[in-house]
């Protein structure tokens, strides 16, 4: 054999150690190894973003990441957010502003969040950010938050709604 | 996916021994094009070599005052940091209109510039490919091309490379600095890649082995504005259908310096030197960008499907050259 590799990570803030094969995604290191179902798997190929977790704070598709290469990481999933029974901020705003239908796309999407409005927060520009804008946090408007948010696809069209509860939360 | 081994080198000089040696091997950067051709097929290294994590994750001034960008800098890093956003907004601009949040903060600088083409053809190993199998055909000309190329392409192969930051490089005079077994060179980002010809399986002039583990901006033209402007078909996470990023310094209303490159209209970002020449000393006019660039695009062969891409590119330049021209009317900076 000789393909497998030993990985040692932190997955919610939970060691996890395992010899893998090389071929395994982080994504299948999460659903299939460590049994977090939360990161969907929808298109397997970079382009929906329904896989999204944070790795070290900031948010990546596992789909496309070999978890050989995660050696010493962190990673957060949706599994990872709430603190006990208490949501997250975010997960209770999904749920007050009726954010999701079936919810597949809901676990990327609050990922996805969580680090967008860190990413604001630190000041980071996306492409509808006025170049000229003074250096420090983006207000995420509206239109920011699309942008911003536009690595996640929703099936349901749940969009509008998604838009208002990641801006609550931001604000 | 075929099976691979992994290494993770310490520096450079293992990790080009590990690949040199090894004529089925390839680097793996953030993994984001390379896992996704692993998936598909398209590509089976049996050796991945990863330099995500070589000590090249700096972004630093030079002496000459320009910038130095390590390799495994992460494009989210890059496009956020205060000094490129000040004196290179093109490169912000760039990065920030490609690939959303999740793929930038895992895609490095060194596999953005070496990412593969779009092409459908390509992608799917059911069909045949001249890029992917040599001599196999190129279904692209007769079949699904409306993405394609219009400038540089060949009989064998119309790809276009699907960059954006290498299109601003390339109208920043960028330099790649590669090591090698024969050690280091460094190449203009416009010699990197490689138009068709008849081998379009070569993407670009790295030898097998070479490693990219620079991109180094010369010092920023003084008063110079440059802009990026990207087209596609939807607002947000799409792959350009044209873009281009141009830098612009005007003096005493005549054309003291320009740059102009094109994106999603070659194999390899479009260096407009045809326009920029014709450009040099003449007014800072609508008129006269509009003359120059149907200069570069008299070059244009465009397919059955994919003429809209020369008025498209025309009207994108001309717009972006218009508005550096003219800062009092808030155009970009
Ligand atoms: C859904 C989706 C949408 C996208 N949209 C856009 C877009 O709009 N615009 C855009 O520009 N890009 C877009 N991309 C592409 C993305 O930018 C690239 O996948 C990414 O930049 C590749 O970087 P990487 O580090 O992940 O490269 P990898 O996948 O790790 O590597 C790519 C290639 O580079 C080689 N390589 C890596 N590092 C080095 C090095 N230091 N020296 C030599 N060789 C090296 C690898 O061997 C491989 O051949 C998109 C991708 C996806 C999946
Ligand atoms: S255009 Fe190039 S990449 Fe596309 S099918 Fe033809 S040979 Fe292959
Ligand atoms: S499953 Fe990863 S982006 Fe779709
Ligand atoms: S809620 Fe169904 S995919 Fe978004």
């Amino acid at each position: 054999m000789g393909a497998m590799t030993a990985v040692t990570l932190h997955i919610n803030g939970e060691r996890f150690s395992r010899e893998l094969d090389n071929r395994t995604t982080l994504l299948d290191l999460l659903r299939e190894h460590a049994h977090l179902s939360g990161a969907k798997k929808g298109c397997d190929h970079g382009q929906c973003g329904a896989c999204t977790v944070l790795l070290d704070g900031r948010r990546v598709n596992a789909c496309l990441l070999l978890a050989v290469s995660m050696d010493g990481t962190d990673v957060t999933t949706i599994e990872g957010l709430s603190d006990g029974n208490a949501l997250h901020p975010l997960q209770q705003a999904f749920l007050d502003h009726d954010a999701f239908q079936c919810g597949f796309c809901t676990p990327g999407q609050i990922c996805s969040a969580v680090a967008a409005i860190a990413e604001a927060r630190a000041g980071w520009p996306s492409v509808v950010t006025a170049q000229d804008e003074p250096e420090g946090p983006v207000e995420l408007t509206a239109p920011e938050v699309r942008e911003r948010m536009s690595g996640n696809l929703c099936r349901c069209g749940a969009y509008v709604n998604i838009v208002s509860a990641v801006r609550e939360v931001a604000r | 996916m075929k099976e691979f081994r992994y290494e993770r080198p310490a520096d450079a000089d293992a990790a080009v021994a590990l690949l040199t040696d090894a004529p089925g091997a390839a680097y793996l950067g953030g993994g984001t094009n390379l896992v996704d051709l692993m998936k598909l097929g398209v590509a089976a290294p049996d050796l991945l070599v990863d330099v995500s994590r070589l000590p090249f994750e700096e972004v630093t001034e030079t002496d000459g005052g320009g910038l130095s960008i390590g390799a495994a800098v992460r494009n989210s890093t890059l496009a956020s940091r205060g000094i490129v956003r000040e004196r290179y907004p093109i490169v912000s601009e760039a990065l920030l209109s490609g690939a959303p949040a999740q793929l930038r903060n895992a895609a490095t600088v060194g596999g953005n510039l070496l990412q593969r083409t779009r092409c459908l053809y390509f992608q799917d190993v059911g069909k045949p490919c001249n890029k992917r199998q040599p001599g196999s055909g190129c279904p692209a000309r007769e079949g699904v091309h409306r993405d394609l190329a219009i400038l540089g392409a060949s009989e064998h192969c119309v790809a276009t490379n699907p960059s954006d930051l290498a299109v601003a490089l390339a109208a920043l005079d960028a330099m790649v600095h590669l090591v090698s077994a024969a050690g280091p060179r460094s190449l203009p980002l416009t010699e990197l890649h490689r138009l068709p010809g008849d081998e379009p399986h070569r993407d670009t002039v790295l030898r097998h082995g070479e490693l990219i583990t620079a991109v180094e901006l010369p010092p920023p033209v003084p008063d110079g504005r440059s802009a990026y402007r990207k087209a596609r078909d939807r607002a947000s996470f799409a792959f350009a259908l044209a873009s281009v990023a141009a830098v612009l310094q005007v003096r005493g209303g005549l054309v003291h310096h320009v740059r102009i490159a094109f994106g999603a209209l070659a194999a390899r970002p479009w260096r407009a030197r045809v326009a920029e020449e014709a450009l040099l000393g003449q007014p800072a006019t609508e008129e006269a960008f509009g003359q120059a660039i149907d200069r570069e695009l008299a070059a244009a062969r465009p397919l059955r499907d994919n003429g809209y891409k020369v008025p498209l590119a025309r009207r994108l330049a001309v717009s972006v050259l218009a508005d550096l021209a003219a800062p009092e009317h808030g155009g970009p900076r």
